[in-house]
């Protein structure tokens, strides 16, 4: 059952034309669904669509198979946290959890009841008397979670909730939410800018940018398939390496620099094409020891991350790196031979920026787990 | 299934543009509803009285106000050929360049004062700020006090240095400078505590980076606090100037307008002619003219406030 | 900042000289409160004997405890009708979104261009035909809208999250409801900003009370101290000094206690 549906929904302000475009979805009940893309491409905006705060400018938004497009938010039977948690300063913790569940007025007894489990549940029990600015900022967002859980709307929407946290602290509210998400059954959409949140708490991702659906579709499917090069750019860390890429007569030759044995190659429509855009994830650049040296490559920048080493090369024009597991001794001016497999390399056609065809080991990776 | 759900979305699709529509309009009601208390008052209190002057300014009345004789422009063209109305408005713009720039020059002066950091400076600012709170009526009463030709202070100073006594508010040619005087007195802690806070709203790391740089106290008054401070004394200029315009209570406690017209400002001439005279037409054009001055005054303020002055 | 002890000096002198100066005639005024009539006439600058003589003899003389009382009523009822015209305006302007909005807010703006002053003959021939000539309605009612307190609790609603309006509304609570429960406690500290200033100025308001009061029932204190003087004529220092020292008194506490937020709020107000 489909719990949320977009169907043709666009969006213009008075200012602004077309901040969105034609966006087709639909989210299932009990999904986590993470709406990601870089700032400016529209994601708060659709949230706010949904959430009734925003005019539908066309198209027709569906709650539980029924249209909403004239209901105002609290019609709408959801809850939301707000970036900056949106708690209401004069009040205390109790009051700003039970201020929907008042201006609802729902009866006393269930407000205590349904108060004590949240904060249970939350733990947070100890800080009920206490005012916002008492508490600190993991604190607070759990409070602002926790108004949200007691309003037991079956859909929850979440605008960037973890951007004001420290990394660690995120790290850990990452697990939380989740965890909470599925315990109480609830139909999330998460709005982040950050692809590694998106990544780990999503069911499906929806990938955004200027206002387009880019691709949608379960985290794994947007590494290893991307639709396009704004999605394999923007999804995964480090950045997937890109460069520009010419048949020769024997040769795929990628940035001038790199060439590859044309045979590798299967596929008849990547030759067919013009202009190829080549790209290869940093963990597909090999350490040569394991299976013959293919490229000898120029070390222009090593990081020690400690568990890994990013070691970065000029190609062309372009930078790219390559991760490799455990500590790995290597400077900056080495020349280092690598492995590089035709088989990891994913193409795309530059002017449209489609995928023509993903790099075919990483399927079996996935199926050997 | 899929045929069902789109029959049943026939159905159920309500006609959003409509509902928007009557939103959009229920949105508008309660609008104004929030607003509606104070437009009528504005109404009632400001725009009628407003058109109501203007319409009042080409009648003679009767001595309840209500209108006789339709007349034109005559209230105007006897007013602007009247002796007593011309000596008006030029007491009243002499009245305006005494006061303005004294109150304004003063007022930053003791802002300033009362800016610096130092042990019990709370006090000064609450002195500086005290003339707020001492109304027209009272410090009006304090005043003739020390104008008072045979005891008051002023005179008793004069004398204490071999000058001759002075007729305050009695002498023609001293008359309107006292007045001033006394107005800028009154005037000084709004002005005061507008410029303070201008003044305190200034970041402080402007003049941490010139402190390093080794400028001097009156280099960074010149070259910092002038300039940041230009939109306050802006608006304080144009406050006093509109403050100015609109003087009353001291001229009825004072000096009545004399000696020989001498402090007969717009508002107290207005005021006597409506309510002594009973001659509302001629009171109603005099508020014309009031009127007019003060709205280009406003409108310069928005339009050159607008541009926020930083001269450099 | 460390200032020099030279400037320091300077300063000191400066500041003493001139609150000695700005604050002269309201000082003198308070010591000859205090003065028999023939320290004041013999030109002392210190009162020889301290007397009370003067606040009895104006209070029994004279009806101004009931003037006292007129103003205090007249200044309360037009503060709480400027904050509650004000706030309500002002939130209207900030938290709701309806056509002409702009144009109202332009009205309003355009309210600044129209003196009290110049307006004031029309003004006394309405509340002169709706029999609210000496009456407190009739000397407060005009005061209510007032567009300078419209726009500093605007600014200040301003800086209210918009967050906090959209969860209310996810929450379903309507216009009003958070208007006073969030809005209002928010932004408290404007608000008794604005207060102190409706209460200031009305306390020490003259031109209107002097014309829709015509006798002793609602009369303010100021044109009762007008009175006062034109009565006592010249001999009686004294006593009109400890008249307006009474008259004084109520507005100095409250600019003493609140100068500091006024400060900051008429700044606020003043400039965007
Ligand atoms: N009220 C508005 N009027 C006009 N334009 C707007 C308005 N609100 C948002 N926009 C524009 O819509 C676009 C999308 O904004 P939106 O806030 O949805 O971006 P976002 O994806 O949430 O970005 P971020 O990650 O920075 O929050 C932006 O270009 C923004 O300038
Ligand atoms: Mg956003």
């Amino acid at each position: 059952m489909n719990q949320v549906e977009l169907i043709n929904v666009s969006k213009s302000f008075d200012k602004q034309q077309d901040i969105l475009n034609d966006i087709n979805l639909s989210i299932k009940k009990g999904e986590f669904f993470v709406l990601v893309g870089p700032s400016g491409s529209g994601k708060s905006t659709l949230l706010r669509m949904i959430a009734g705060l925003e005019d539908i400018t066309d198209g027709i938004i569906k709650i539980n198979e029924r249209a909403v497009n004239h209901l105002p938010p609290k019609d709408r039977n959801l809850s939301m946290v707000f970036q900056n948690y949106a708690l209401y300063p004069h009040l205390t913790v109790e009051q700003n959890i039970l201020f929907g569940l008042r201006a609802k007025k729902v009866n006393k007894q269930e407000q205590q009841k349904r108060l004590n489990e949240t904060c249970q549940m939350m733990e947070i029990s100890n800080l009920l008397k206490r005012k916002p600015k008492e508490l600190s900022g993991g604190q607070r967002q759990r409070v602002a979670l926790a108004r949200s859980v007691v309003s037991e709307a079956p859909l929850c929407l979440m605008d960037e909730p973890l951007s004001n946290l420290d990394a660690k602290l995120r790290a850990h509210m990452r697990i939380e939410i989740k965890r909470l998400q599925k315990r109480l059954g609830l139909t999330m959409i998460y709005v982040t800018h950050d692809q590694v949140e998106a990544m780990t708490m999503g069911d499906r991702i929806m990938v955004l940018n200027n206002g387009r659906i880019q691709q949608v579709g379960d985290p794994i499917t947007l590494y290893n398939k991307p639709a396009n090069l704004f999605v394999a750019s923007f999804i995964g860390s480090p950045k997937m390496n890109m460069g520009k890429a010419v048949f020769s007569d024997q040769h795929l030759i990628i940035e001038d620099d790199l060439h590859l044995p044309k045979e590798s190659i299967k596929s008849a429509m990547i030759s067919e094409t013009k202009n190829i855009t080549v790209g290869i994830r940093a963990e597909h650049i090999l350490p040569a020891e394991d299976s013959g040296v293919t490229h000898e490559l120029t070390v222009v920048n090593v990081e020690q991350l400690g568990n890994e080493t990013l070691i970065s090369f000029e190609i062309g024009k372009e930078l790219w790196t390559a991760k490799w597991l455990g500590q790995w001794n290597v400077h900056t001016g080495d020349k280092l031979p690598v492995h590089i497999s035709a088989d990891n390399i994913s193409f795309f056609d530059s002017n449209s920026g489609r995928l023509l065809e993903a790099s075919s080991t990483e399927k079996e990776e996935v199926l050997a787990i | 299934m899929n045929e069902v759900a789109i029959q049943s979305d026939g159905v159920a699709t309500p006609d959003f543009k409509k509902i928007k529509k009557k939103q959009q309009l229920i949105r508008f009601l309660k609008g104004i509803l929030f607003l509606m208390p104070s437009i009528i008052l504005f109404a009632v209190f400001l725009f009628y009285p407003l058109i109501r002057t203007i319409y009042l300014s080409f009648f003679l009345t009767d001595a309840s106000g209500s209108t006789t004789v339709f007349v034109g422009l005559d209230n105007f063209i006897n007013m602007f050929s009247s002796p007593v109305f011309r000596k008006s408005m030029q007491s009243t713009f002499l009245f305006v360049i005494f006061t303005v720039p004294g109150t304004v020059l003063i007022g930053l002066f003791l802002a300033i004062l009362a800016n610096e950091k130092l042990k019990g400076i709370g006090f000064f600012r609450t002195i500086y700020s005290s003339t707020m709170g001492i109304s027209v009526a009272a410090g009006s009463v304090f005043w003739l006090f020390l104008f008072n030709p045979t005891m008051g202070w002023l005179n008793e100073i004069l004398n204490f240095f071999g000058i001759e006594a002075i007729g305050w508010l009695t002498d023609p040619s001293w008359a309107l400078l006292s007045v001033s005087i006394t107005t800028i007195w009154m005037n000084l802690g709004f002005i005061f505590l507008i410029l303070l806070g201008g003044l305190q709203s200034i970041d402080s790391y402007l003049y941490e980076s010139a402190e390093i740089d080794g400028a001097s106290y009156f280099y960074k008054l010149r070259r910092i606090t002038i300039p940041m401070l230009s939109p306050t004394l802006f608006f304080v200029i144009t406050v006093s100037l509109i403050n100015a315009f609109q003087t009353f209570g001291q001229i009825d406690m004072l000096t009545s307008g004399g000696p020989q017209n001498e402090t007969n400002l717009i508002v107290y001439s207005i005021y006597q002619e409506a309510f002594m005279n009973y001659q509302y037409g001629t009171a109603s054009a005099q508020a014309v003219v009031l009127f007019v001055i003060i709205l280009v005054l406003t409108f310069i303020q928005f339009k050159l406030g607008e541009k926020k002055v930083h001269y450099q | 900042m460390k200032i020099p002890l030279r400037r320091k000096v300077i300063f000191y002198i400066l500041l003493v000289v001139s609150a000695f100066l700005v604050f002269a005639p309201a000082l003198i005024a308070f010591m000859m409160s205090f003065m028999t009539n023939q320290d004041i006439m013999s030109g002392k600058l210190i009162p020889t004997t301290i007397t009370f003589d003067n606040y009895l003899a104006v209070f029994e003389r004279f009806p101004l405890l009931n003037y006292l009382l007129n103003s205090f009523i007249v200044s309360i009822v037009i503060m709480i009708g400027q904050l509650m015209l004000s706030s309500l305006a002002a939130y209207a302007f900030v938290f709701m979104e309806f056509k002409g909005r702009n144009f109202l807010f332009f009205v309003f703006i355009s309210t600044m261009m129209v003196p009290f002053e110049a307006s004031v003959i029309p003004n006394f021939q309405t509340i002169r035909d709706l029999n609210l000539i000496d009456s407190y309605a009739g000397l407060t009612l005009p005061y209510f809208a007032m567009a300078f307190g419209t726009f500093l609790l605007r600014q200040n609603f301003k800086q209210i999250p918009k967050e906090l309006k959209e969860a209310s509304e996810i929450a379903g609570m309507g216009h009003f409801k958070f208007y006073l429960s969030v809005v209002l406690p928010m932004a408290k500290t404007s608000l008794i900003t604005l207060g102190v200033y409706g209460f200031l100025t009305s306390w020490n308001m003259y031109l209107w009370p002097l014309l829709a009061t015509t006798n002793d029932s609602v009369r303010t204190v100021q044109i009762g101290l007008k009175q006062l003087q034109t009565q006592e004529q010249l001999n009686e220092w004294g006593v009109i000094m400890a008249g307006g020292i009474i008259v004084v008194i109520p507005t100095l506490i409250l600019l003493f206690l609140g100068q500091k937020r006024l400060q900051q709020g008429l700044a606020e107000g003043a400039i965007k």
